[in-house]
């Protein structure tokens, strides 16, 4: 039982958290923001130099053999810099799927651009009614000579605008809610067919509404069995929710840090307002709830690695309940002790609000979770 | 990172299992199962058999009868020993006043009290809090004038838990009252058989006699009995009440409940089905269940730094082990109590005296959740907590 990090791990986020620290405060993101896509090229750039992007890829495909720990450094370090880049959507899904599930061929045909920071990838899987079953696919691909043809739409595709690549769940059987039947297809953003609506989001990043009419694709556009992709699915998913875990500590993290400086700076009735005892036990539970969601992330990426696909999903999913819990608490407390500077979009401190409250319903709100997991039994059944 | 145990570990964890499945008395265990105070007789026969095998005080130092085992080892130790369930060790001697003696006592103290705490010999209780001095510790006005080789006691204690069954009791006294308040408390040991101390019931809320107050009357306490330096017995308190910190969050102790909730509610109807069955329970169970891995995972945090800096130094997630773990133990007691509805309202008076031995278990249910709001109030409050993390964690 350890909870330290390796050497080598102390030295992956002391040179994350060098770069964030130069090159990513509250002004620079705004910058980054502006920028085509919505994110900053050269810093991107920068991601590939220090291997951030191949972090989790095997040393044959190019990468540093990074497990979930490694992952775990990296989100944190970007919650607590609010960074806008495409990580999440291209090294931990669009990567996920390659890296698990990709043949060698797909692997040598887009890791490579994906590790040097030439290529991004988004995935396209939450529907008009899909909410959050991931076996709820209404868009399909059907087969058409060796290859697919795929039509539907998908919504609120992160970084969909942006990315070179879509990783996009579409069903080749059965119907809108079975769980097997569903397949997981590269397809490119130009592609013939594909259309592309992309928007900014309330969290400072952008997506995309993506509409797919009759886009043919090879056979090899298909990653994994196309008739049973969901475990896949599932797997990818599970990295992706463990990682925001990980993203949400270090929003929270930050958001903590930021609301005591706030108190003990803000002066009323002559003194700081972080002498109230109200405003006191308020920072106190935030910390509390903090430091609760920091150990249920540490869970989950300790979880990661589990063989057991249940246990695993398991421990994501309480991790992600305490998350979504603790995220939202942290958030809304942070607003209320900063007062009405907290209410500004000039202060840091309601963006790092809106980021969590938009992490809580990515891949299953804490509602979701609680149902998902206690349908199964809970969690302590040993 | 590493979640698991080492191998070692593994096998200690068996060893410790083994021991327990084989040696907790099996009406001592029940008793815990069905939601009753253990009595005198189960913990002192309970703490015999520990230190017979050498595990009464396993977190003292070696010298003293500890068994030198690492933080992960001491905490698999207290988490078997809770889930077996076996009961829990009375902390008055081993948790609290022994460290304090052991740490700054003299030799004649060690030599006599500390081989009597580990078997339970003499059963110690606690005399800090006052009528005037809950929180507000130090301003306690029990006081001890010194006279010749005696100190003469005056004043009153209360909330003393079990001091009806007490050998000695470890006081906390004002013998200069000239100076701030911390500087003028010493911390006497004394004996309950001593001409002058009365004690008297407090009933609580459950129905238990568990606390008392204890009265002190012109009691003469020989000054061999100072631990440590006159007026300096506020830092040895300070040390008393920060030793304790990991055992706090009782995680095993909650598992145990929550295992015995299921159990429960499964075979409780409610609509023709299983209350365990009903998916509104099941959530609300269930959020109590990743609320008390948070905190399993918050204290192998605690434990893991203990083991790497050595226990001087918490983890600060430390002080989040009594908040939280004293939260869910109300939790759990509250699901246990929703749980069987209606039928929590029979009372059964003879559970006081601990004569009604046939007295349907289910009856302890009301009586432990009533019992159990204790557990946010006292060994400093949930508030007296969160000052705490304000102060000396964030620093306001």
């Amino acid at each position: 039982m350890d909870f330290d990090l390796s050497e080598e791990q102390r030295l992956l986020k002391e040179s994350i958290d060098g770069l964030l620290g130069d090159a990513y405060d509250f002004e620079q993101r705004k910058r980054y923001r502006a920028e085509e896509g919505g994110f900053s090229r050269a810093i991107w750039g920068k991601f590939a130099e220090q291997g951030l992007l191949g972090l989790p890829f095997a040393e044959a495909d190019g990468g540093f053999g990074g497990g979930t720990v490694e992952t775990m450094i990296v989100m944190e370090a970007l919650g607590r810099a609010l960074v806008v880049e495409p990580y999440l959507a291209t090294v931990v899904l669009g990567g996920g799927f390659l890296r698990r599930g990709g043949s060698d061929a797909q692997r040598a045909a887009h890791l490579p651009g994906l590790i040097d920071g030439s290529r991004t990838l988004a995935f396209a899987q939450l529907e008009r009614d899909s909410r959050y079953d991931l076996a709820d696919v209404s868009t399909t691909a059907k087969k058409n000579g060796g290859g697919f043809v795929i039509d539907g739409e998908k919504f609120v595709v992160t970084h969909g605008d942006s990315a070179d690549t879509l990783v996009v769940t579409a069903r080749t059987k059965g119907s809108q809610r079975d769980r097997g039947g569903i397949g997981v297809f590269l397809v490119p953003r130009d592609a013939k067919g594909v259309s592309v609506k992309g928007y900014p989001t309330q969290d400072g990043l952008r997506a995309a509404d993506i509409a797919f009419e009759g886009v043919a694709v090879g056979a090899d556009a298909a990653i994994g069995d196309s008739e049973d992709g969901l475990p896949l699915i599932e797997r990818v998913v599970d990295d992706a929710r463990i990682a925001l875990c990980a993203e949400a500590v270090g929003l929270m993290d930050e958001c903590l840090k930021t609301t005591v400086e706030y108190i003990k700076t803000r002066k009323q009735f002559g003194v700081a307002i972080g002498t109230f005892q109200a405003l006191q036990h308020r920072a106190s539970d935030m910390f509390v709830a903090l430091e609760q969601a920091r150990s249920m992330a540490m869970y989950a990426t300790m979880a990661g690695d589990f063989e057991d696909a249940k246990e695993r999903a398991a421990a994501v999913a309480a991790a992600k309940v305490q998350i979504g819990r603790s995220g939202r608490f942290v958030g809304q407390q942070a607003i209320q002790l900063h007062g009405g500077v907290g209410m500004t979009e000039e202060f840091k401190i309601g963006h790092y609000f809106k980021r969590l409250t938009m992490i809580e319903s990515t891949f299953g709100d804490t509602d979701y979770h609680l149902q998902r997991l206690s349908e199964q039994g809970g969690l302590l059944n040993d | 990172m590493d979640l698991s145990f080492t191998k070692e570990e593994l096998a200690f964890r068996d060893d410790v299992r083994a021991f327990f499945r084989d040696n907790v008395p099996p009406a001592t265990r029940q008793r815990i199962e069905d939601g009753r105070h253990v009595d005198k007789d189960d913990l002192v026969q309970w703490q015999r058999i520990l230190n017979a095998k050498g595990w009464a005080v396993p977190h003292w130092p070696v010298e003293y009868g500890g068994t030198g085992w690492s933080p992960a080892q001491q905490y698999i130790f207290n988490e078997e020993m809770q889930l077996a369930p076996a009961p829990a060790p009375l902390p008055f001697g081993v948790n609290m006043v022994g460290p304090v003696i052991y740490t700054f006592g003299n030799d004649e103290q060690k030599k006599y009290f500390l081989p009597r705490i580990a078997n339970l010999d003499d059963w110690w209780c606690q005399g800090f809090s006052e009528p005037g001095s809950g929180s507000d510790l130090a301003s306690l006005k029990t006081t001890a004038k010194r006279k010749g080789d005696v100190y003469i006691v005056n004043g009153q204690k209360t909330w003393t838990t079990l001091a009806q069954h007490a050998d000695w009791i470890f006081c906390l006294v004002r013998t200069d009252p000239a100076v701030k308040k911390q500087e003028g408390i010493s911390f006497l040991l004394i004996d309950m058989k001593s001409r002058g101390i009365t004690v008297r019931p407090i009933i609580t809320i459950d129905g238990g006699r568990e606390i008392n107050e204890v009265f002190f009357d012109d009691v003469e306490v020989p000054v061999a009995n100072l631990v440590g330096q006159e007026n300096k017995g506020w830092d040895y308190a300070k040390f008393l009440l920060g030793n304790e910190r990991t055992n706090i969050a009782r995680v095993g102790m909650s598992k145990e409940r929550i295992r015995r909730i299921k159990q429960l509610a499964a075979s409780v109807k409610a609509g023709g089905r299983p209350l365990i069955e009903d998916l509104r329970f099941r959530e609300k169970l269930t959020s109590v269940e990743i609320e008390l891995k948070a905190l399993e995972m918050t204290q192998l945090r605690v434990v893991a730094a203990e083991g790497r800096h050595g226990k001087g130094k918490p983890d600060p997630a430390s002080s989040i082990l009594k908040i939280k773990g004293s939260e869910i133990q109300q939790a759990t007691t509250e699901l246990m109590l929703d749980v069987i509805g209606p039928f929590a309202a029979p009372f059964d008076p003879g559970e006081n005296d601990g004569s009604n031995e046939l007295g349907d278990w289910t009856m302890q249910i009301a009586p432990s959740y009533f019992n159990n709001r204790k557990v946010t109030i006292y060994g400093g409050s949930n508030e007296i907590q969160r000052n705490i993390i304000a102060k000396a964690v964030l620093g306001l």
